[in-house]
């Protein structure tokens, strides 16, 4: 990123105001509003001028967000469908794109004109995804790709893909792997719903056959596209990690809690109850405990001096979220019998009108919590290794070339 | 009021500085020399404790000859010395006894005991669990006779730390109908004490019977409040004693994971030992925020205090006594040895779990206090 420049608070927020005296957010709809943010340089500050930004501290952020907040009652937030784009693919435009993609690209994606998706897992590459074995073949000014990627979030409402594929599988993995934007429009893109445990869609799988994707939207060299990666997976763990409720006894906890005391009286034996409640109370525990040491973590990291504690949050929220549901259930008994929103395949989530049915929904939707963004047992290593300095598995794969590794 | 868990540069050099001084008095033989000596702990490392660190009235106000400190001091204290396993009548003097004195007593009993306790000379026993075994005043049986302005205690008093060598002896009793706080002389007539085999050495028990044994009400009205505030701050103490054994046995498990090989490579490398210091590592962090916040609260005088003392205690008792039994296990064989430290830290561990009421006692206490 070039050079950090300053500006006064004061002087962002006359900016803002200014932003604000043409376009109002009361009277615009989000994209309009969004599109003259990001022309004043405040969609995010600490982008280069030109970009959406003013190339100043990320800190000053918040002080665009404040001033917009005091001067109208609509506020437009980062589009839902957005958070891939503006997370991921932002950054990574910036780092590594071309000044005209940079030019045609960022404006849409802060505006949300334009939705991104990211796939890099692919069904024989899970945990192991820089095994993976989507192949590009160069073709004159083009490479051609085909293969399969999985766990596409809003892959069906994107524009473009951050897509990782294997350029050269005669070196190690993590060598032969270049980085592209793939216009997910182009022929040979074919998107399909993955439904899951709970019935609803929220991921698809992508099926690239014999597709066209220009040279010039390769980001970073060919062969580069681990680092490439690496960078975007750097923001995720930042999206994913976040931790705990802002409140005490509030969020998943407030909900079990309500489960407990609202209980239909005599579904259990004194002697259960008894166990339920001392289970309820141990989810009470874990949860205000994981609120805290966020809460710790970020005294840690204001302090200069951040610890361990930063790095459990994950691990420690995954295994909760389980065990609270579960709880849940078995708070509500026979009652857990019954699913009634029903199995229907679509792509939305299932009804969850009453806490009885968004119990049962989380039930069984935080069984991905311990899968998605890093399994359990990849944060235990990380865990083990990164913070208390464990020595690695010996690995098999390391010096030896791509295609003579063994895949399931 | 959110709690801000800052520790200052001064905090830092107290840790610092009490890490230093038990590296070198409290290292593994010495505790194992102090466990088996008559008085379960040694006399000339507490006189320094208390003359050169100023830890035995770390709590104490300034004008009874004390240091003044907060709990925050306090916790990075017992952290400290459940990390070294210290042998001390820290927990039942400095902490238990001074706090009853402080929150309960009158002023004459505060002014003539307290600054024994800060000075080293004085160790003071607070008595209330009885042999029924609960820790909470409900537990409390012991009626005070009353004849006239005399007044003495018969019955039992169980797991009372260091009983068997306090100067004096504070007793938790019954009296008009609500709970007070007695004073009782070390060779009051009718007093017999024994001090109890225990399942952790480092930490020495007694059992007082009283006969008949004059004692004095140093309390006025009914105590419970203050006594109930006693406990809770003996709880958030203890809380912050596990953190310390609990970081200490994944330091020693991490340790030998790195360095034992079997099958060519260090025992860390295989997943099935990491993934047990992983999950060590998750609890010993979250025992931290447990112990802290319920320390940083007893500092603040945080309306939530008694929860977060109850919380603390329950979830701390737990993650020491899973980082001790997988220090155990991580060690293999050697840990199943009395000559390796495992076990040490295994048999503290158990005995602060059930010392002042077990983890399932302490949800009981947070589930009625939240509402659950």
């Amino acid at each position: 990123m070039a050079e950090q420049k300053t500006m006064s608070e004061d002087e962002l927020r006359e900016r803002t105001r200014a932003l604000l005296a043409e376009v109002h957010p009361e009277k615009v709809d989000s994209v309009t509003f969004r599109r003259k943010q990001f022309d004043h340089g405040l969609a995010w500050v600490h982008f280069p001028e030109g970009h959406g930004g003013l190339g100043l501290s990320p800190k000053m952020n918040v002080v665009v967000h404040d001033e917009i907040s005091r001067h109208s009652k609509v506020i437009h937030h980062d589009p839902p469908a957005s958070i891939i784009g503006i997370g991921m693919g932002a950054p990574v435009v910036l780092t590594y794109g071309s000044e005209k993609m940079k030019k045609e690209m960022l404006p849409k994606i802060f505006s949300g004109e334009e939705i991104w998706c990211q796939m890099f897992s692919e069904p024989g590459a899970g945990s192991d995804v820089a095994g993976l074995a989507m192949r590009a073949e160069r073709d004159g000014d083009d490479w051609v790709l085909n293969g399969q990627k999985v766990w596409t979030t809003v892959a069906h409402l994107s524009r473009w893909g951050m897509l990782l594929a294997r350029t050269d599988p005669d070196v190690p993995k993590h060598d032969g792997l270049s980085y592209f934007v793939l216009d997910m429009h182009a022929p040979g893109v074919e998107v399909r719903p993955l439904y899951q445990i709970t019935g609803e869609a929220e991921f698809n799988e992508v099926f690239l056959t014999d597709v066209r994707i220009p040279n010039e939207l390769m980001l970073g060299k060919e062969g580069q596209g681990w680092r490439v990666a690496i960078t975007t997976l750097m923001n995720e763990r930042v999206a994913i990690g976040g931790g705990g409720s802002k409140k005490k006894g509030g969020g998943g906890i407030a909900q079990l809690q309500k489960l407990w005391n609202e209980r239909k009286a005599g579904a259990h034996s004194a002697a259960q109850e008894a166990i339920l409640r001392d289970r309820v109370t141990r989810c009470w525990i874990d949860h205000e405990l994981l609120r805290l040491t966020s809460q710790r973590a970020r005294a840690a990291q204001k302090a200069g001096n951040p610890g361990p504690e930063g790095s459990v949050s994950k691990l420690a929220q995954a295994e909760m979220n389980k065990r609270m549901w579960e709880t849940a259930i078995d708070v509500l008994g026979s009652d857990g019998l019954a699913f009634e929103a029903g199995y229907e395949l679509k792509q939305t989530a299932p009804r969850a009108d009453t806490p009885e049915q968004l119990a049962k929904y989380q039930f069984l939707r935080s069984r991905a919590n311990s899968i998605e963004g890093g399994t359990s047992e990849i944060m235990r290593n990380i865990l083990g290794e990164r913070v208390l300095g464990l020595p690695g598995e010996p690995r098999v794969d390391k010096d030896k070339a791509w295609k003579e590794v063994p895949r399931s | 009021m959110a709690i801000d868990f800052n520790f200052t540069d001064e905090h830092d050099e107290l840790r610092a500085t009490i890490r230093a001084f038990l590296e070198a008095k409290s290292h593994e033989d010495a505790v194992r020399t102090a466990m088996a000596s008559e008085r379960g702990f040694d006399d000339a490392v507490w006189k320094q404790m208390a003359e050169e660190l100023g830890l035995a009235g770390l709590i104490i106000g300034e004008e009874h000859g004390g240091a003044g400190f907060s709990y925050v001091e306090l916790l990075i204290a017992m952290e400290e010395m459940g990390r070294a396993l210290l042998c001390s009548p820290f927990l039942g003097t400095a902490v238990l006894s001074s706090n009853a004195l402080m929150l309960a007593a009158d002023e004459t009993t505060q002014k003539d005991v307290l600054p024994g306790i800060a000075s080293g000379e004085k160790i003071v026993s607070l008595a209330c669990a009885e042999p029924g075994g609960r820790w909470g005043l409900e537990g409390v049986q012991m009626q005070a006779a009353l004849s006239g302005d005399e007044c003495s205690l018969t019955g039992t008093k169980a797991f009372v730390l260091d009983g068997h060598v306090a100067d004096v002896l504070l007793v938790v009793a019954r009296i008009d109908g609500g709970i007070g706080l007695f004073r009782v002389e070390s060779d009051a007539s009718g007093l017999r004490r024994e001090r109890i085999p225990s399942l952790d050495l480092t930490r020495s028990l007694a059992t007082l019977h009283f006969d008949a044994t004059p004692a004095r009400r140093v309390s006025a009205g009914d105590a419970s409040a203050a006594l109930e505030r006693t406990l809770a701050l003996g709880v958030a103490a203890l809380a912050a004693e596990q953190v310390g054994g609990a970081q200490k046995c994944l330091e020693l498990s991490v340790d030998y994971a790195k360095t034992r090989l079997q099958f060519g490579r260090p025992i860390g490398s295989y997943q099935a030992i990491k993934h047990k210091c992983a999950d060590m590592l998750v609890e010993v962090e979250f025992a931290k925020s447990a112990a802290y916040n319920a320390c940083f609260a007893a500092a603040e005088d945080a309306e939530d205090f008694l929860e977060s003392a109850a919380l603390a205690k329950s979830y701390c008792s737990e993650a020491y006594f899973h980082a001790a039994a997988e220090t155990i296990q991580i060690h293999g064989g050697m840990g199943f040895t009395w000559e390796h430290p495992a076990h040490l830290y295994f048999k503290r561990a158990k005995a602060s779990e059930l010392l002042f009421g077990d983890p399932t006692h302490h949800r009981e206490v947070l589930a009625g206090l939240v509402g659950i």
